[in-house]
């Protein structure tokens, strides 16, 4: 069904029993061209870029739970392409620009919210950091503004600018960032793959792979084997454990990340911002909750749940930033099991078994990737190559010492 | 999280930094195939979901490295010994 002021007219009138599940819940077939493990995000928007830019229709893509239950549901929904890396600038401003057509490509409305990204500063040391970043975004095509106090006072007055120890001296603004509803973008991926043929399939958990001749041939999966040429995986938080099924041992450490929502305000805050001095980060949905979170538990975890210092830690850093936060409530918190890979950057590449290919790595930055990530990804499972794009996210790049380290921190992915 | 340090008792997570799982020990730089063992020595990891030996340092207590065996799916704590004494 398109959906249109026609549709929900002529649905209205017919007391809204017209609406029809927005995609398929497919039994598994027994074989497929390609199979995509993984229905979150970056799987379903992979599935739909097979099956749209590509013409693979005879597509799979297996969920362990429901679709969108992992990460694409647990960030804090915030696209941006703010990068300094020659290699990463290129990748996420395909993403943005995907992200603007995004709802008239699918047919589905994803709340695509450019609010603008403002990431403060609080020293020179810092400004001058963001000047070249800034520089670097804009030598790109990517917009960028370097704001100072004055400017942020009128868009943002209840800062705490006048902290003795981090006064907010400016900013750097990308208009163009924002919010999306996370939710919908793993819907509206799913509706659109599925209306072109592709196979969704939840409750399909993958248990391990077959192999014929070197190649990769197939998975066994909790609702029985599924023979495939192709397998690509997009299971982030988890890609350890499937690579170690295909006897592959990778440079990726899961972490727990937390994120939170405070109870639902009228609009306060107009627009992403992170705090230079800490690691916070806030924004404020439609609903009227504000959304923030900050740094890594800092241990390696696969439970979904996280400790409390992080919780203080965030929430000190909000306080720091705003000190009207203190008389907001808490309304839930939650844990996302994050690929930190070792030099915070993804991974999207072909692995050494023919047939099998990876897209990991996303550290605690997917989300903002989905569609560049699903396009790129499509393209080398279609065409065995990587995508221009995505050509520094391989996974040889740690061997060949070409790292692409946007925070400088080393192979220590708490860190990054 | 609480981790029984064996010197300092059951102390809060925050007094504690981890290190993770262990590369194991150091390649010879000399050695022919050096550049290889140290890439897997630098960025391959295990990752293992479940039972895990980690190691962790008590930077906000005694300051000793301790090696923990703990369970990253839950987050429990099996045992929690010095390093020097495990080695």
């Amino acid at each position: 069904m398109h959906y249109s002021i026609f549709s929900l007219a002529r649905a209205a009138l017919g007391g809204h029993r017209a609406w029809t599940p927005a995609w398929r819940d497919a039994q598994p077939k027994p074989e497929y061209d390609v199979v995509i493990v993984g229905g979150g995000g970056h799987g379903l928007a992979s599935a739909y870029y097979l099956a749209k830019e590509h013409g693979l229709a005879n597509v799979a893509v297996l969920e362990k739970s429901w679709i969108g239950s992992g990460n694409v549901g647990r960030n804090t929904t915030i696209i941006r392409s703010n990068y300094l890396l020659p290699g990463n600038i290129a990748f996420y401003e395909r993403s943005m620009r995907l992200w603007e057509k995004l709802e008239r490509d699918l047919n589905y409305n994803a709340m695509v919210s450019q609010r603008g990204v403002l990431n403060l500063y609080h020293s020179d040391a810092q400004r001058d950091a963001y000047a070249r970043r800034g520089n670097a975004m804009r030598l790109c095509g990517v917009d960028a503004e370097l704001l100072d106090a004055r400017q942020i006072r009128k868009m943002l007055p209840f800062l705490n600018f006048d902290n003795a120890r981090f006064p907010i001296q400016g900013g750097l603004l990308q208009r163009r960032g924002g919010t999306v509803r996370h939710d919908a973008v793993a819907w509206g991926y799913a509706r659109g793959a599925s209306d072109r043929g592709v196979d969704i399939v939840q409750n399909c958990e993958v248990l391990g792979f077959a192999f014929e001749k070197g190649r990769v041939a197939g998975v066994e999966t909790t609702r029985g084997p599924i023979r495939a040429k192709k397998i690509g995986l997009a299971v982030a938080g988890n890609t350890s454990r499937l690579a170690a099924l295909a006897g592959l041992r990778l440079p990726i450490e899961s972490h727990v990340l937390q994120a939170f929502v405070s109870e639902a305000l009228k609009p306060l805050i107009p627009n992403v911002v992170t705090f230079g001095a800490g690691h916070f980060y806030v924004s404020q949905s439609d609903k009227g909750g504000l959304v923030f979170g900050g740094d890594l538990d800092g241990y390696r975890s696969y439970a979904q749940r996280g400790n409390l210092p992080a919780v203080k830690d965030v929430c000190e850093g909000g306080m720091a930033l705003m000190p009207m936060l203190g008389r907001v409530r808490l309304l839930r918190s939650w844990g996302g099991i994050m690929d930190m890979s070792m030099d915070g950057s993804p991974i999207i590449d072909t692995m050494n078994i023919p047939g099998l290919y990876l897209n990991a790595g996303w550290c605690y930055g997917g989300f903002k990737a989905t569609p560049a990530s699903g396009w790129c990804f499509a393209h080398l499972i279609a065409r065995d190559e990587p995508h221009p794009a995505a050509a520094s996210f391989r996974l040889d790049r740690f061997a060949r010492g070409a790292i692409l380290d946007e925070k400088g921190q080393g192979a220590q992915p708490n860190l990054h | 999280m609480r981790i029984p340090c064996p010197y300092c008792g059951l102390r809060d997570l925050s007094e504690f930094l981890s290190l993770g799982e262990s590369p194991g020990a150091r390649p010879d730089p000399a050695a022919a195939d050096a550049a290889r063992r140290f890439f897997d020595y630098v960025y391959l990891r295990d990752n293992p979901a479940g039972r895990s030996e980690e190691y962790w340092y008590h930077a906000s207590g005694c300051r000793s490295w301790l090696k923990l065996v703990r369970d990253s799916r839950t987050h429990a704590i099996e045992s929690a010994v010095l390093a020097r004494a495990a080695r």
